[in-house]
């Protein structure tokens, strides 16, 4: 951490509260600067500066404070600590952590108090990099050493990066707390820095790296409809728009349970206490499939839910964000879910509203756009100071009102993104679950990831993809006939068309989150399950030419069995799948070959 | 308190008043008008600046004047008393008395404004509350601590589903255990009269704390009343150990009253008129329920929301939908069939039920039970809709069974009686008479094993 040449903090007076807009008096008040507001010493962000006035947005609640009380500057902007101690743990929306909260105020959170985000007893075992010795040249945001922060994650204890010179100084291996000093760096600037196991940076800077990586590859989630047919890769940008109850917290839990990446944040953004609660409580009894450790160990929390203070939801993501390209500069594949980008939106609209800012639509400001582009920017795969690469793939989850795609938020995110997951109220209500609508979403990641799943899953992947939507797109087209004229005006192939995306959509797009086999499949799984359903419905058409009737084939007794196999058999199990598509395969030659001994005896 | 009244009132309007040269006075904080009739008025400041205080008035402006006007403040934030013995009792939606016996005396004051619930101290919630209701027991669970609301509209009958939980709430194997915080805005004369005598008739009566701000009674206040009834339902929740059942209604007068009051303010309109802090403001009172770790007790809520003009997307239900742990929708189709409660599966929901039911709760069967009969109840909508366009003769046999059962679980799952209290296992019994319509193969969402335990056929 930088050692601040302590600036004395200049005063100032409250000269009137609106909600969580408070207008102070403090000349020499920098925009962005945190200040300390009333007696109660609450937490505030000057926006805006007008005259000998400044304009401050509030952190907590306003309730009994009053014009002519002091405010404090802090000197500095709204920043997060960075260190070991990050993972597992839950913050709220400027980093306060909600454990040390709990313990010390109780069960509601009150005002006025701001423990450190990390906690100050621990102990950490450092280990200095062996490489580096007094009087060598440190480029900025260089390792000077390890901790092992969980089981699976080494912390990489960075220089922050905006700070370069000669190293002095590097303390031995041993157990050290986060306020020993660790080692001591001449800047470049002439001026001594000392070095501790964390930095802090500020929240709406994004971290600098080398540049950025072009190289791409899937980030695997383990749901169907997601990796198979609307990828996301590291480091790609995704959004989850879709009306209440169709599914965006699950299908972002399912992300932060399964995907695979190293680190994942979780930011809860004006949503409901209990979701992380949820989170809370599950992840630390699940493993991660790919490590085998406890999900929570790469696992953490930023919470500032419906009912906290406003103003708090739009710094959360920012805060976020920080703490992932934290770990992506230590070389980590970090996902983050933003659940819901629509309330950090709305609190932009609110502050704006409040200082009465001209609305361009639905009373969002004009600076929506660009301020949510320049979020979903923060989002990249880059090489970083060390030389590694790492990224942080950002999933936002979009609350449309109404469930109205062409409102502000959902329209301009749309523009942003690469991946559009859209949920659909239809298919949430008839319990087609993960609801996302094979029609309106679309990634622009499948020629990219199509390399991957050619070399590691089946050169066949590309082909049945298409395979699969080229006959979901034929059963929307008979549906409306049929809806029209009635069913008995399709031939038999068309019936069996609309039984081949049957099975597409219960045997692989539908995907039990509860199911405790289904919850999770692995690429080769998912290729499986499609291979199946295809592989009945290509025989099975194969058969109808010959003139089997449908009725027949829909009797078959492994149809039922097909369905089920998602949740019979788990990613370990591919060879059973296997076997039953080789039965499958079997079965349909043999009643081929029965089909025309028949035949031929009519004749 | 201070005992300084300001007479510099400089403006009065949709519930709003300034006043002028009053200094340092507290966001938030309560304050005492005395109109020209000597009548006291009470409000709250929502805007203080140096030289002019913006106070909202519960009984709103209409009929003052600013030459005679003068105004008190508290110094002290809007504050409920508390104590047990707010059970049996009624208030309006500051919490004073309505039932013509002295205010609750009580040295425990707390703010109605009430705090964030830090979402470590939570705890999820999990135990599974039988109404005895087969749509929501069956397919929506409650739990205890979920805030699950009634999406409703004119004219259905949501206030008689309302009293219905109330009356057969229980935990399984447990008798009722629920105190009630009902907690009633804008509803008419009618409608409060019916639940008191749902509560003195079932005998509750002296476990029940009611709210009560009728049609005629000022809106300002319903911006009071549900924070007033939630400080009640935590003490008796989290003081006294109760498990509380919070019944509000209806939401939509209360998001009626903010939104006139925004208005008078000049906020800027989002939509529909509504402030744009409408979703937070909300979530300010839903999220009061719910568990806390090493709490004992627990607050349940089932807000009233009437649907203007049957909407689901108007902004009311849609914020409340996004808030709340689901939704019970009633349906204006199923009411003009004669079915009671007409709940529409479809668009229902309850987010917490996963975790308070199966194996160890209801019946292990139950998670894919209600799994499948929403598959089927689905696939037998659209075929209606199919029959409706092409006409019944025309349909498969296949495709009839769908109809057939359609119309069975309308009537026989959806529709009970009024004082049919079923329970878990009558009701999962039900569904699978229902399902037994279908061959077993069909029905692929339930396990194999399910099947062989309670389908009805005879292999
Ligand atoms: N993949 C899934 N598997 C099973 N249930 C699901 C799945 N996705 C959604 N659900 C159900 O839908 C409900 C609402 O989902 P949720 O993600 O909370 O919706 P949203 O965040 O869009 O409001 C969940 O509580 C769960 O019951
Ligand atoms: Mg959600």
């Amino acid at each position: 951490m930088i050692q601040k040449s302590s600036e004395r903090n200049k005063q100032g007076v409250i000269r009137e509260i609106n909600g969580p807009i408070v207008t102070i008096r403090l000349p020499g008040v920098r925009n962005s600067e945190q200040v300390l507001i009333g007696d109660l010493r609450l937490v505030g962000e000057v926006i805006a500066l007008q005259g000998e006035e400044a304009i401050v947005q509030a952190y907590e609640s306003t309730d009994g404070v009053r014009p002519g009380e002091p405010v404090e500057t802090l000197g500095k902007p709204l920043s997060v600590e960075l260190g070991p101690g990050l993972l597992g743990g839950i913050f709220d929306g400027v980093q306060r952590p909600l454990e040390a909260l709990f313990e010390t105020s109780g069960d509601h959170i009150s005002r006025g108090v701001a423990p450190p985000a990390l906690d100050r007893e621990r102990a950490w075992r450092f280990v200095p990099d062996p490489e580096l010795a007094p009087g060598m040249r440190l480029e900025r945001g260089a390792r000077i050493g390890t901790v092992q922060e969980t089981k699976t994650i080494e912390h990489r204890i960075l220089t922050p990066p905006n700070l370069s010179g000669e190293l002095m100084e590097l303390a031995p291996e041993g157990d050290y707390k986060l306020d020993r000093c660790v080692g001591r760096l001449k800047g470049d600037d002439g001026v001594t820095h000392r070095l501790y196991l964390y930095h802090n940076w500020p929240v709406r800077l994004p971290r600098p790296y080398r540049q950025r990586d072009h190289s791409q590859k899937p980030l695997i989630t383990g749901q169907r409809i997601l990796d198979t047919f609307f990828p996301l890769v590291k480091g790609g940008k995704g959004a989850v728009p879709g009306p209440f109850g169709a599914g965006k917290t699950v299908v972002q839990q399912q992300i932060a349970r399964w995907s695979n990446a190293d680190i994942v944040i979780y930011v809860g953004c004006g949503e409901r206490g209990n979701e992380l609660v949820d989170v809370l409580e599950t992840f630390p009894t699940l493993q991660d499939p790919y490590t085998g450790r406890m999900l929570m160990e790469r696992t953490l929390l930023v919470a500032n839910t419906s009912n906290m203070p406003v103003v708090a939801r739009e710094a959360s993501i920012y805060v976020g964000l920080t703490m992932a390209e934290y770990y992506r500069d230590q070389g980590y594949d970090v996902v983050m879910l933003a659940d819901s980008t629509s309330r950090w939106a709305e609190a932009l609209r609110e502050v704006s509203g409040r200082l009465g800012q001209m609305p361009v639509e639905d009373g969002y400001p004009a600076y929506l756009a660009s301020r949510l582009a320049a979020m979903y920017e923060r989002a990249g795969r880059v090489v970083t100071f060390l030389g590694d690469k790492g990224s942080v793939t950002l999933i936002g989850a979009v609350s449309p009102p109404g469930g109205d795609f062409s409102e502000p938020v959902t329209a301009h995110t749309k523009e942003i993104i690469q991946t559009f997951w859209a949920l659909s109220k239809e298919l949430a209500d008839a319990r087609h679950y993960p609801s996302v609508d094979w029609v309106g979403s679309f990634s622009d990641h499948v020629n990219t990831v199509a390399r991957w799943w050619h070399d590691e899953v089946s050169p066949h992947w590309k082909r049945r993809r298409e395979q699969a939507l080229a006959l979901l797109a034929r059963d929307a087209e008979l549906s409306r006939i049929v809806n029209l004229v009635g069913p008995e005006a399709l031939s038999s192939a068309q019936r069996w068309e609309l039984e081949g995306a049957a099975l597409i959509k219960e045997g692989v797009l539908q995907q039990n989150a509860l199911d405790a086999v289904d919850t999770f499949a692995s690429p080769k799984k998912q290729f499986l399950l499609l291979e199946m359903m295809l592989t009945i419905y290509d025989k099975g058409a194969g058969l109808i030419s010959l003139g089997v009737p449908v009725q027949e084939l829909r009797g078959l007794e492994f149809m039922s069995r097909a369905r089920r196999a998602k949740q019979t058999y788990d990613s370990d199990q591919t060879e059973e799948l296997e076997a039953m598509i080789k039965e499958i395969s079997d079965e349909f030659a043999r009643i081929r070959v029965e089909y025309t001994k028949f035949q031929e005896h009519a004749h | 308190m201070s005992a300084k009244e300001y007479r510099t009132a400089s403006a009065a309007r949709g519930g709003l008043l300034t006043v002028i040269d009053a200094p340092r006075v507290a966001f938030g904080d309560r304050v005492a008008i005395r109109d020209h009739h000597g009548a006291l008025r009470n409000g709250q400041v929502i805007r203080s600046a140096e030289k002019e205080v913006l106070i909202q008035i519960f009984e709103g402006t209409d009929d003052l004047d600013l030459e005679s006007t003068w105004v008190r403040f508290l110094d002290q934030p809007l504050e409920v008393a508390l104590s047990p013995e707010l059970l049996g009792r009624i208030f309006n939606g500051i919490g004073e008395p309505k039932d013509g016996r002295p205010p609750i005396v009580s040295s425990l004051k707390r703010a109605i404004s009430g705090s964030a619930i830090n979402p470590a101290a939570r705890t999820y919630p999990r135990e599974f509350i039988q109404t005895g209701v087969s749509t929501i027991d069956g397919l929506n669970a409650l739990v205890r601590g979920q805030k699950l609301p009634i999406f409703s509209a004119s004219g259905l009958p949501h206030n008689r589903l309302a009293a219905q939980i109330v009356r057969q709430a229980k935990l399984v194997d447990e008798e009722s255990s629920f105190s009630v915080v009902f907690a009633a805005m804008g509803v008419s004369y009618a409608d409060a009269q019916f639940f008191k005598d749902v509560f003195s008739s079932s005998g509750v009566l002296g476990n029940v704390v009611m709210y009560i701000n009728q049609a005629d009674d000022p809106p300002v206040e319903r911006l009071a009343l549900p924070r007033a009834a939630l400080t009640a339902a935590e003490y008796l929740a989290f003081d006294l150990d109760r498990h509380v059942l919070v019944v509000m209604t209806d939401m939509t007068n209360y998001a009626e009253a903010l939104r006139e009051v925004a208005t008078a303010k000049g906020d800027v309109p989002s939509r529909k008129g509504y402030p744009g802090y409408l979703y937070s403001d909300l979530a300010e009172i839903y999220e009061r329920s719910g568990r806390i770790r090493d709490r004992h007790g627990s607050i349940t809520l089932v807000p009233v929301v009437s649907m203007p003009s049957d909407d689901i997307t108007h902004p009311i239900p849609d914020l409340t939908g996004y808030i709340t742990e689901g939704q019970i929708v009633l349906s204006r189709e199923l009411h003009n069939q004669g079915i009671y409660p007409p709940v529409h599966i479809s668009p229902s929901l309850s987010r917490l039920m996963k975790d308070g039911i199966g194996k160890d709760d209801t019946r292990e069967d139950h998670p894919r039970v209600a799994n499948q009969l929403y598959a089927m109840y689905a696939k037998a909508q659209e075929t209606r809709n199919l029959a409706s366009i092409i006409g019944a003769e025309e349909l498969s046999e296949q495709d009839r069974r769908y109809l057939e059962f359609a119309d069975q679980f309308d009537k026989q799952f959806v529709g009970q009686e009024e004082d049919e209290d079923r329970s878990i296992i009558e009701t999962l019994n039900l569904a699978w008479e229902l399902l037994s319509m279908f061959p077993k193969a069909e029905l692929t969402r339930v396990s194999e094993t399910d099947l062989a335990k309670y389908h009805r056929s005879g292999d």
